[in-house]
Parts: C-alpha cells; sequence; structure tokens
C-alpha cells in the first residue's frame, strides 16, 4: 500500500477491512506446527516470580500477539524466548520453553546459536552508531557472511522488505543515527531479519512510531509471516487485532504480582468472543 | 484583571532569575578565564625564566645532545627523547593491559569480586610514585637486569642494536618505562570501567540479539560505543607518565648528555631532569637552561594534549554525517 494511499485512507474502520482481509487469508492456525510452546513455563527475577506458569504455543509461519497491561510481564515472556535474561544477575526460567521441540533452557542449548535463530526487535530503536549499511551487515558478518557482493545484496533486499531502501538507498554509509526514529526502527527490523532467523520477536516495535510507520510495520509482518514465526507484544488493541493470527492475554496475579496468563486463542475468537470475564474487560476498555 | 497581576509578578520573577543567570555566568565566566591566565602565567614565567638560555642555543638547544654544567655545553634532545621514549614504552604496554582490566571489570567480572576488585585498583593508583620507585630500585631492577635484559641483549640483542648491553647497570629507559606503565596502568583501567560501565545496556542487547558472543559483543558494540572515553583514559595516562619525575628518576639511569642506542641503557626524562638539578643549580645559565627544559616539557605535553583532543574529537564524530557531530 502506498504512503498516499494511507493518508487519503483516513477512515480506519476501512483501513481495518484492508488490512484485516490480509489476516484472513487464513482462518485456521491450528494446522500449523508449533514452533515455540510453553509448558508450566516460571521466570524468577531473583526471589520475585515474574512468570507463573505460562502454557501456550506460537505457531510456525503465524502471528502471535501478547497483550495485557503494563507490568503483567510481556517484556519478561518475550525475553526469555532468547534468553536475553542470561545478562540480567539472578534471573532465571524453570519449566518447559521449547523451540521445535528442544528446551531453551536445557543445559544442552547454546544461547549464541539460539539468537541466531530467534531475532528481536526491541521496544526502542536500537541501532549501533555505525553507518546504515553496517547496521545491518554486522549480523551478517557474524553470521558468517563474508562475500561483499552477497552482502550488499543481503542488505538491499533486506531495507526493501522493511520498506527502508526508497529512504536510504542514496546514504547507505552515513550513519544510523541521522535516521528518524520510525526509520530507525525499521532498520532494526531490516538488521532483525539479515541472518535469517526462524522466529521473530517484536517487544512493542510500534510504540515510538507515526500511524503510517505503524502500518508500514504491520504489513511487512503479515509479509514476513510467509518465512517467519512473528511473536509480537503490543499495547495496541487495534494492533493486536489486525494484524495477529493468535492473541495470548496477560494478567497480574494481584495477590503474588507475578504474571499469569489468562486466556490464549485465535484472535478473532479473543476480540469477539473472549472467554473470560477479564479478557473481556481488557479488549473492550473498560479494565481496572 | 487578576491575571493581568499574577502575569506581572511572573514577569518580575523572571526577571530576578534573569539577573541571577548573568551573575552565575560573570562568576563561570571569571572561574574560566582564570584557567586561561594561570597556564598563560605558567607559560610566561618559563619563557621569561629560559630567556638566557635561549639567548644563547635557540632552536638548535632542542637538537643537541650533551650535559655540561661547568663548560655550560647544554642540549635537550637526551631528555625529549628519554621522555617520549619512557612514555611511549609506558603507553604501550599499559594502553593494552588497562583496557583488557577495565572490559574484565565492567563486563565479565562476576558481581561479588566487582568492589574489592576496583577498590585494589583504585588503591593501585593512590599509592605515592617514590614507593613505585623505591619498589623499582629495589625488586624490579635486579629482577628485570638477570632475568629479562640479560638474557634478551646475549640473543636478540647481537642482530637488534635497540635491545643490546651492555645491561649492568640496570636502570635504564625500559625499565624507566615499564614502572611508569605499572603507575599509569590503574588510571587507564579505572577510566575504561567507568565509561563502559556507562554504555546503555541496549546497544549489548542489540549486538546480542544479532546472534553475538558475549566477546563480539564487547568488541563490536561496548568498545566502538566507549571508544572516545578510552582514548581520553589513555590521554590521560599518557600525561601522567610524561610529567612523572620522582619514580622516572629513581630508575632510569641518569644519563644525561648522550642517548643510548639500547632502550637497555641509562636516559633521562625532562621532569626528573629539571627536579634533580635545580636546587643545586650553580649558576644562572644552568638554571636558565633547567628553565628552558621545564618549557620543552610544557611544549610536550601541550602537543600531546592537543593530539588527544584531535582524536577524541574524531572518534565521538563517528560516521560520516553523524548526527552526533
Ligand atoms: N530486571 C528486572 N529485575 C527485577 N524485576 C524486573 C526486571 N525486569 C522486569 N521486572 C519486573 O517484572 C515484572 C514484569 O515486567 P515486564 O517488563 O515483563 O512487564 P511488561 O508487561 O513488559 O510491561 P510494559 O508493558 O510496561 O512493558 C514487573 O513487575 C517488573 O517490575
Ligand atoms: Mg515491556
Amino acid at each position: 500500500m502506498s504512503e498516499a494511499r494511507l493518508l487519503t485512507n483516513t477512515n480506519s474502520l476501512r483501513r481495518n477491512v484492508a488490512v484485516g482481509a490480509l489476516v484472513r487469508e487464513r482462518e485456521h492456525t491450528d494446522t500449523l506446527a508449533h514452533k515455540l510452546e510453553a509448558k508450566n513455563f516460571n521466570f524468577y527475577y531473583g526471589t520475585f516470580q515474574a512468570l507463573s506458569d505460562i502454557s501456550m504455543v506460537m505457531r510456525e509461519h503465524s502471528i502471535t500477539a501478547i497483550i495485557g497491561p503494563s507490568g503483567c510481564g510481556k517484556s519478561t515472556l518475550l525475553r526469555a524466548i532468547n534468553r536475553m535474561h542470561d545478562q540480567t544477575p539472578g534471573a532465571r526460567g524453570n519449566g518447559q520453553l521449547m523451540l521445535d521441540g528442544q528446551n531453551i533452557y536445557g543445559p544442552e542449548t547454546d544461547a549464541v546459536l539460539l539468537r541466531r535463530r530467534i531475532g528481536m526487535v526491541f521496544q526502542r530503536p536500537n541501532v549501533f552508531a555505525k553507518s546504515i549499511f553496517d547496521n545491518i551487515a554486522y549480523g551478517l558478518r557474524i553470521a558468517g557472511w563474508h562475500d561483499r557482493k552477497q552482502l550488499a545484496a543481503r542488505v538491499e533486499q533486506c531495507l526493501r522488505q522493511a520498506a527502508l531502501w526508497d529512504e536510504v538507498k542514496d546514504r547507505l554509509h552515513s550513519s544510523a543515527l541521522g535516521l528518524s526514529g520510525g526509520q530507525q526502527q525499521r532498520l532494526c527490523i531490516a538488521r532483525a531479519i539479515a541472518p535469517r532467523p526462524e522466529v521473530l520477536l517484536m517487544d512493542e516495535p510500534c510504540s515510538a512510531l507515526d500511524p503510517i510507520a505503524t502500518l508500514k510495520v504491520e504489513e511487512l509482518m503479515l509479509e514476513l509471516r510467509r518465512e517467519y514465526t512473528i511473536v509480537i507484544v503490543t499495547h495496541n488493541m487495534q494492533q493486536a487485532a489486525r494484524a495477529s493470527d493468535e492473541t495470548a492475554f496477560m494478567l497480574m496475579d494481584p495477590a503474588t504480582r507475578s504474571g499469569q496468563l489468562i486466556e490464549f486463542g485465535p484472535t478473532n475468537r479473543i476480540f469477539t468472543n473472549p472467554q473470560d470475564k477479564r479478557t473481556e474487560d481488557y479488549v473492550t476498555g473498560q479494565f481496572g | 484583571m487578576a491575571q493581568a497581576e499574577r502575569l506581572s509578578t511572573w514577569q518580575t520573577f523572571q526577571q530576578r532569575t534573569k539577573h541571577g543567570d548573568v551573575i552565575f555566568w560573570l562568576l563561570t565566566l571569571f572561574f574560566a578565564l582564570m584557567v586561561v591566565a594561570l597556564v598563560a602565567a605558567v607559560g610566561y614565567v618559563a619563557w621569561v625564566g629560559s630567556s638566557e638560555a635561549r639567548g644563547r642555543f635557540g632552536l638548535s638547544f632542542l637538537f643537541k645532545t650533551g650535559w655540561d654544567p661547568n663548560a655550560q655545553n647544554f642540549g635537550a634532545l637526551p631528555a625529549i627523547y628519554g621522555t617520549l621514549v619512557s612514555s611511549g614504552i609506558a603507553l604501550l604496554i599499559a594502553g593494552p593491559l588497562g583496557i583488557l582490566i577495565g572490559v574484565f571489570l565492567s563486563e565479565l567480572c562476576p558481581q561479588r569480586f566487582k568492589s574489592p576488585l576496583s577498590f585494589m585498583v583504585e588503591l593501585l593508583a593512590a599509592i605515592p610514585s617514590v614507593i613505585y620507585g623505591m619498589w623499582g630500585v629495589f625488586v624490579f631492577v635486579p629482577f628485570f637486569r638477570s632475568w629479562v635484559a640479560a638474557p634478551i641483549a646475549k640473543s636478540v640483542g647481537k642482530s637488534f642494536p635497540l635491545l643490546a648491553g651492555p645491561v649492568a647497570a640496570g636502570r635504564g629507559l625500559m625499565v624507566a618505562g615499564i614502572i611508569l606503565a605499572i603507575m599509569i596502568l590503574p588510571t587507564i583501567a579505572a577510566i575504561t570501567r567507568d565509561v563502559l560501565a556507562v554504555v546503555p545496556n541496549h546497544q549489548r542487547e542489540a549486538m546480542l540479539a544479532v546472534g553475538a558472543t558475549r566477546w563480539e559483543m564487547i568488541r563490536k558494540a561496548v568498545l566502538p560505543y566507549a571508544r572516545a572515553g578510552i582514548i581520553g583514559g589513555l590521554m590521560l595516562g599518557l600525561g601522567r607518565a610524561l610529567g612523572e619525575t620522582m619514580a622516572a628518576l629513581m630508575v632510569i639511569g641518569s644519563v644525561k648528555d648522550k642517548i643510548s642506542t639500547s632502550l637497555f641503557g641509562g636516559g633521562i626524562t625532562a621532569a626528573s631532569l629539571v627536579a634533580s638539578e635545580l636546587p643545586n643549580a650553580n649558576d644562572s645559565m644552568h638554571e636558565s637552561t633547567l628553565i628552558l627544559i621545564a618549557l620543552v616539557l610544557f611544549g610536550i605535553t601541550l602537543c600531546v594534549n592537543a593530539f588527544a583532543r584531535l582524536l577524541v574529537w574524531q572518534a565521538a564524530r563517528g560516521p560520516v554525517g553523524s548526527a552526533r557531530s
């Protein structure tokens, strides 16, 4: 969808229908393979239990949205998937969290190799203070790409996929810090998909973006779904409804302050026919 | 009406803070100018005090060897050479080591050893230089002579004049460089640790998330981000080495009249030359020459600092067209 068309398309309902049609290409996700699976997964920061007893699946080639109020443990769960917590002293997980049936926290799993299979886009765009080209090439070089031509071709391909190519093609070798926030975030997405991970984790990737850039990212997700498994944390209900196949709703247990999974299922059902009263309150905006 | 009144009190308040601004501005300006005045005063004293020697030797003083107070024959080259070489050796050794220690303290050290180790590094920086010198004289010089200098001079030194003997005295440029390295090591390590500690976590996470190992993360995300600060730390260490007097004097061998081709040979640094001779300079020419040596040292440190500024500025500028320029 071109930017001009988006600008004229101010009627959000119509837009929803347009993008929703893309989602609705696939009504039934339950036949897809389980890419990620959590079984009674718990997570602790020292003595504080941040996640308790999470059980859910994230299916291959589908988009799973994680929604819930602030502090309920969405980021914790997302970051547990690529072991980003390894750096945090005292943080540990137990129970099962599996990628293709292999326990992510098992002793046989190497965090570095794991992260090459699982890319991540952070809430705040965190580009390196390097050129636009190098921001993407770093990850590729780490993954063993050294041929200059292939590298350049892959960088271009990723920038195109992230809908950034046209804006930066003339200044690939100038600093990434000179880009706008939204452009930086799309650069981070390009960087994350460059080494062809199998899973793409996105933590509120659009929280710093304007509506147009947000829509671009959503379209990108729907396109990337063909190749990747996407898990996205979002505070934006419309975004979850528009651009995800399945939705997990999380809530903090008022007594223990640890995060729980309240309801998980196809996005349509979560938003139109939730089973739990708390889910209904949250998605209809009557929460708290 | 009430609104207008409130507005006017607000305005007077603003006026008042404006005065505050002016006073504060004048105060800071005064102290900033004082720094400039101090530098100028030091330079002026050295310039005037050295006029006799300058008039006699001219610019060739910088390129001449020889040191004979009785014949009034002086040259600065050995002191310049000794200063630059001993400090250069110190930086070559302490630079990489200090950065590695800083990296270890900030990135790799287990939490529970962090503060004791950091404390010890800071303690090392606080030891007075005369104690380093003493340790150098009694412990390091004998050890270095028989276990390092002698074997090297006997083997490699046969074909490399820079590492040739004799090593009998033990004291020399190399030993001084090593002692200076030990002295500036904690400075470099502590500064590196501090600048790495403020590298934002999201930079580390960005690198890890694309599948970097810890070492790749440090090398490609953490160190580049902290580059300007690390260079600053190196230059601070170098500055300390250039100006160090006591420890250098005790181990460098005090050879003032010629340049030894070997690093194991004796030498002198500008600072230690001035410190050791000024108290018993026997005539005005001798005194004036020593002040000129001090002026030369002043010039060397100014040049080094200007160069450091340039490096830091370039490092901070980042890639072409960076928004941080
Ligand atoms: N490094 C940490 N150490 C200790 N507690 C933490 C840490 N990070 C998060 N927490 C706690 O874990 C809980 C879940 O945090 P998390 O960041 O996962 O929330 P979130 O759902 O992502 O919230 P938000 O929507 O505001 O980003 C919170 O109570 C938080 O205080
Ligand atoms: Mg979060």
